[in-house]
């Protein structure tokens, strides 16, 4: 119990105190994962929309691969992303392994699902007669789309959470793409898994607190936006 | 109550919009070394102290990737690093002879314990021979964490039970799959016996009761060195940064630091520095 107390204490004094290389670890993970989120999102939200909309041969195959996608183990994608990105990989040659590049990289290959799988449900759960009605009304497509996809917002704001959620907290990809890397590539989730072997306990506990300080943030700030009330 | 949504909602754009071009991207590349080493450099801090003052002295910058020793040469054959810090003789002798690895120098030592709990159910304490310690560890069935990684520290295990003429097995015999300090807790907790370095087990005593067992043999040696990657494993090699690196590792300054690392936090220090060294000396 000891431990715990003390993590907290120290937590606190991190945050407070301005300790300049947990602000950086915490910055960068921001970044970095802010930055997947948001390839993420301009992936995954056609994709999501597109899926939901159409009709084609082996649809029901693509959707089985996308929600099978949204439990894609971090480590899997960590793997492949690593070999891709060697000097000798067929990607070696953009040289961004052990880069932040290359764990916002990684994480937008874990987020993207997470946000197609959510944005074909929430697209899906809007009525089809909605959607005949527009086009009744004169819309064309593209602007059914659009209207289709803006009374989604709400639970598509479900995705973005989802999706950051994941990879702010995902830890096998970050470490074997980024390679744990002082003051470059050094994230709350690395840090945490370094400083246990370490036996800083507590400078441990500090950092998962952080983390959830700022994923419960995060995820206030789009909740308040998701839960208001219509003006 | 729309006051509140407002805040958040440009709480949120703003954070956006001020991620994406403030991410750092890599430096130029001939500028970067790869190190490729092993989890105790990191995990005694040694390296967040050396590494500034290379990049300082000369300009580079340098990407450590701190895995199991195994990892670490592998990579490296494979030419995805540029310089390594590893402790497993046997096996970087096998590199530099395939002609994946090149000029190995030492560079520093300290050693392995086999630490244990102080009930101490094979009776090694205070054992001169670690072979024989060994023998009796597996005679009695005594619970032994390996770490099972491929590290250094693993190698040596599995040097030291051939020679004992064991073959250690479940379920006395534990596989962590796991880094040293997290290896020394699975060993705590299950009262059992491990190998560790000594650095290492310096910065967990606090967390860890297991007494010191059997020191001082000469097979407990933890012998480090570097050995610069041959340029011709992969076409990115940056051999001129490796090369600057190992020369940095070996200089007066460099050793001089390493001599005096620790003292300050444990009252002793992790590593002794021996440039200059062969392994006929040990």
């Amino acid at each position: 119990m000891d431990v715990l107390l003390e993590g907290v204490r120290q937590a606190l004094g991190l945050l407070l105190g301005g300790d300049r290389e947990i602000l950086g670890v915490l910055w960068l993970s921001l970044q970095v994962s802010g930055a997947a989120t948001l390839i993420a999102l301009l992936l995954g939200i056609p994709a999501g929309a597109v899926l939901a909309l159409t009709q084609f041969p082996g649809r029901t195959l693509v959707v089985s691969a996308v929600n099978t996608g949204m439990g894609l183990p971090p480590v899997v994608v960590g793997l492949f992303v690593t070999i891709l990105l060697w000097r000798s990989g067929p990607l070696g040659g953009w040289e961004i392994l052990y880069t932040p590049a290359a764990i916002i990289l990684a994480q937008a290959v874990i987020a993207a699902p997470i946000v197609t799988g959510i944005t074909l449900a929430a697209v899906q759960n809007v009525p089809a007669k909605f959607r005949l009605q527009l086009i009744a009304l004169g819309a064309s497509r593209l602007q059914m789309v659009w209207v289709t996809l803006r009374e989604a917002r709400l639970p598509m704001l479900a995705a973005v959470m989802a999706g950051f959620g994941g990879v702010i907290s995902e830890i096998g990809a970050s470490l074997m793409v980024g390679g744990n890397i002082k003051g470059q590539t050094r994230t709350l989730t690395t840090a945490m898994v370094l400083e246990t072997g370490k036996g800083n306990f507590e400078i441990a506990i500090a950092l998962s607190i952080l983390l959830l300080v700022l994923v419960f943030g995060i995820n206030w700030a789009l909740t308040v936006i998701q839960q208001r009330r219509p003006a | 109550m729309s006051t509140t949504t407002n805040i958040a909602r440009r709480a949120v754009l703003i954070a956006f919009l001020l991620l994406l071009p403030s991410v750092v991207w890599g430096q130029s590349p001939s500028r970067t070394v790869i190190l490729s080493t092993t989890t105790s450099t990191q995990d005694s801090g040694l390296l967040d102290v050396l590494v500034p003052l290379f990049e300082k002295t000369t300009g580079y910058t340098v990407k450590t990737i701190s895995v199991g020793t195994g990892q670490a040469l592998a990579l490296a054959a494979r030419g995805e690093a540029d310089v390594t810090l590893c402790h497993a003789p046997a096996l970087e002798k096998k590199y530099l002879s395939e002609g994946k690895m090149q000029d190995r120098r030492l560079v520093m030592y300290n050693d392995f314990v086999i630490v244990g709990p102080e009930a101490d159910p094979a009776k090694i304490r205070g054992d001169r021979s670690v072979v024989d310690a060994m023998k009796k560890i597996a005679a009695a069935e005594a619970r032994f964490v390996s770490r099972g990684d491929k590290s250094g520290t693993h190698i040596l295990e599995g040097t030291l039970w051939t020679q004992a003429d064991v073959t250690p097995a479940a379920p006395w015999y534990i596989e962590s799959g796991q880094g040293m300090g997290a290896t020394l807790s699975i060993a705590n907790d299950r009262q059992a016996y491990t190998l560790s370095d000594r650095a290492t087990l310096l910065a967990l005593s606090k967390r860890v009761d297991l007494k010191a067992m059997v020191e001082g043999d000469k097979l407990l040696l933890n012998i480090y060195s570097v050995m610069e990657v041959n340029p011709a494993n992969g076409p990115k090699v940056n051999a001129a940064g490796g090369k600057a690196f190992a020369a940095f590792m070996l200089a007066p300054e460099t050793q001089a630091v390493i001599k005096s690392f620790g003292v300050d936090k444990y009252g002793q220090p992790l590593f002794v520095p021996i440039a200059g060294k062969k392994d006929e000396d040990f």
